[in-house]
């Protein structure tokens, strides 16, 4: 699959700014993917990461440009919204038992439409800019969207995500439990395993990722637009499959969603640079999508039969 | 008909446990004790009360009448999770152990131990595989590399780390319900080893089964119930594997007390 990529991409890796493109495009949804898989190793989804994108970089806007907030405390509030939401994914999917897809899906529709109708509602528009106005800018566009020669600081936060995600799963006793709940909850809870504490943690830890993104998002582009993050789940749980991570959980890897981030960026600079007609980036994507999975279910039969 | 046997004092009793589902008794009046280094066999048809007997002695749900003792003293178990802090394992059918993951990672799964501390507190990897190495070697069985994933096991060996983690984690009562009902016949003569080894290690097996060609080797005494009451009680001397065969075929025979 690789040389395929590799075929497809080269051109964009013949220069450290066709690299730089390619890693700069992946890095958000790195971050994104990285959580996600872990949250699908738990066994449970999160559809509402691009919503909250949405939800939080707009909150951050107002808080600044409607509210008057100097920037940094505007973005301690946005990350802590950003928890909350999770929170309150988790406790619902935790309570009700319903399937997590239903309930982030109801998130996912709430959110966005919140967003839409409060930056309306309060500013008259859906894109909210000049945030570069805003006390404390410069300061927090070094840690969230300075340039490091072609590459943007943004890859380092999702080279920082994948690497304490990996860290965590492999290593600690969090990342035991993770891999238990999506494996068997039921099993998992008679071995003293808290799955509910590690459900709802996982859902807090999926939405701050999209709350981080959101940040580096809008300092980036100074400003906030309540569309952005559209799409933004599947494709995280799409770098996730990608990546190896099963949809029935209890197996994955975060370097390997991390690495699935890549292949979007790849196969979009790719395109964009071998001069491919953006629409076919789709279907390529969609394919290989279908490829992995095949792939990972595969892998896991085997791992099941061989007794 | 008399539940103790040896004269030392049981680990775990049931005493004259009564418990009802519905208007129907599933078991009505029944008593058990598990020693010290003694293997009890539970045996009897589906529906003759065995599950509802294990779930009472390892803290599913509590009688309705009569009390369960630990060492000797009333205890009510709030949950299996309480009776396994207390000594008193169930080592279920499915095993209770994730086939994706690791042997070594199953084996400490809720009791990893850890290096470090605040944000860097982590599993000491090295020290969790070498103990889990060790612990099953203990039990009999080399697995080669303990980094292999549960689903590549046989069925003795899955077995055999879940009664080693039972075992490891302080049980001191080993319930093992019908641990050979899926296994071919060396696998079964696998598991069996395993109880042998934990009877031996000290610990007070109860093992249910309707099979009593796998009761009869490890056995040193054998209870059968039969509609929620119990049938037989009788140590290894006082009966023969004829009449436990005769008798779970269904067949009463006229030597009944």
């Amino acid at each position: 699959m690789w040389l395929v990529f590799a075929a497809i991409a080269g051109p964009a890796f013949r220069s450290a700014d066709g690299t730089a493109a390619v890693l700069n495009a992946a890095a958000p949804l790195g971050i994104l993917a990285v959580t996600v898989a872990l949250l699908m190793i738990a066994g449970e989804f999160d559809l509402s990461v691009g919503s909250v994108i949405g939800f939080a970089g707009m909150a951050m806007m107002l808080l600044v440009s409607h509210f008057g907030w100097p920037l940094w405390p505007a973005v301690g509030a946005t990350l802590v919204i950003s928890a909350g939401i999770g929170l309150a994914n988790g406790w619902l999917v935790v309570r009700t038992r319903l399937p997590s897809f239903i309930v982030t899906l109801g998130s996912l529709f709430v959110f966005r439409g919140l967003t839409v109708a409060l930056s309306r509602g309060l500013t008259g528009r859906t894109q909210i800019g000049e945030l570069e106005e805003a006390a404390g800018y410069e300061a927090a566009r070094v840690v969230f969207a300075a340039d490091l020669g072609p590459f943007r600081i943004s890859v380092l936060w999702w080279l920082a995500v994948a690497a304490v995600g990996a860290w965590i799963l492999s290593r600690t006793r969090a990342g035991n439990w993770i891999q238990a709940t999506g494996g068997s909850a039921k099993a998992a809870r008679e071995a003293g395993v808290p799955v509910e504490r590690v459900k709802v943690g996982l859902f807090v830890t999926t939405a701050l990722a999209a709350g981080l993104v959101a940040v580096i998002q809008a300092v980036r582009f100074t400003g906030a637009d309540a569309l952005r993050g559209e799409l933004q789940e599947f494709r995280a749980i799409a770098a996730a499959v990608i990546g190896g991570t099963l949809l029935t959980g209890g197996y994955g890897s975060a370097l390997g969603a991390a690495l699935g981030a890549l292949v979007f960026g790849l196969v979009q600079q790719g395109i964009v640079i071998t001069g491919v007609d953006a629409d076919w980036f789709q279907v390529f994507l969609g394919v290989v999508l279908l490829a992995a999975a095949l792939f990972n279910d595969r892998v896991r039969r085997r791992g099941l039969a061989s007794a | 008909m008399s539940a103790s046997g040896s004269g030392a004092r049981p680990v775990l009793e049931a005493a004259e446990v009564s418990k009802r589902f519905g208007g129907v008794a599933a078991l009505d009046g029944v008593s058990i004790a598990l020693r010290s280094g003694e293997v009890v066999c539970l045996l009897g048809d589906n529906g003759a009360g065995k599950s509802t007997l294990v779930r009472i002695l390892t803290g599913v749900h509590p009688p309705d009448e009569g009390t369960v003792r630990l060492d000797g003293a009333p205890v009510v178990f709030g949950s299996p999770r309480d009776a396994a802090a207390r000594g008193v394992a169930a080592v279920h059918q499915d095993l209770a152990l994730l086939p994706l993951m690791s042997v070594w990672r199953n084996f400490w799964l809720g009791a990893e131990p850890t290096v470090g501390r605040g944000l860097l507190r982590r599993i000491d990897v090295r020290r969790a595989r070498r103990e889990a190495g060790a612990a099953l070697a203990g039990q009999g069985i080399a697995i080669d590399d303990v980094r292999r994933p549960v689903a590549g096991l046989s069925g003795g060996e899955r077995q055999a780390v879940a009664i080693a983690r039972a075992l490891h984690r302080g049980a001191r009562v080993l319930v093992l319900d019908e641990p050979t009902a899926a296994l071919g016949v060396r696998q079964a003569a696998v598991v069996l080893e395993q109880i042998e080894r934990a009877k031996t290690g000290g610990a007070a097996v109860l093992l249910v089964t309707h099979q009593p060609r796998h009761a009869w080797p490890v056995g040193d005494r054998f209870v059968a119930l039969r509609r929620g009451r119990i049938e037989l009680d009788r140590a290894k001397g006082e009966v023969t594997e004829a009449e436990l065969l005769d008798r779970m075929a269904g067949r009463r025979i006229e030597s009944e007390g």
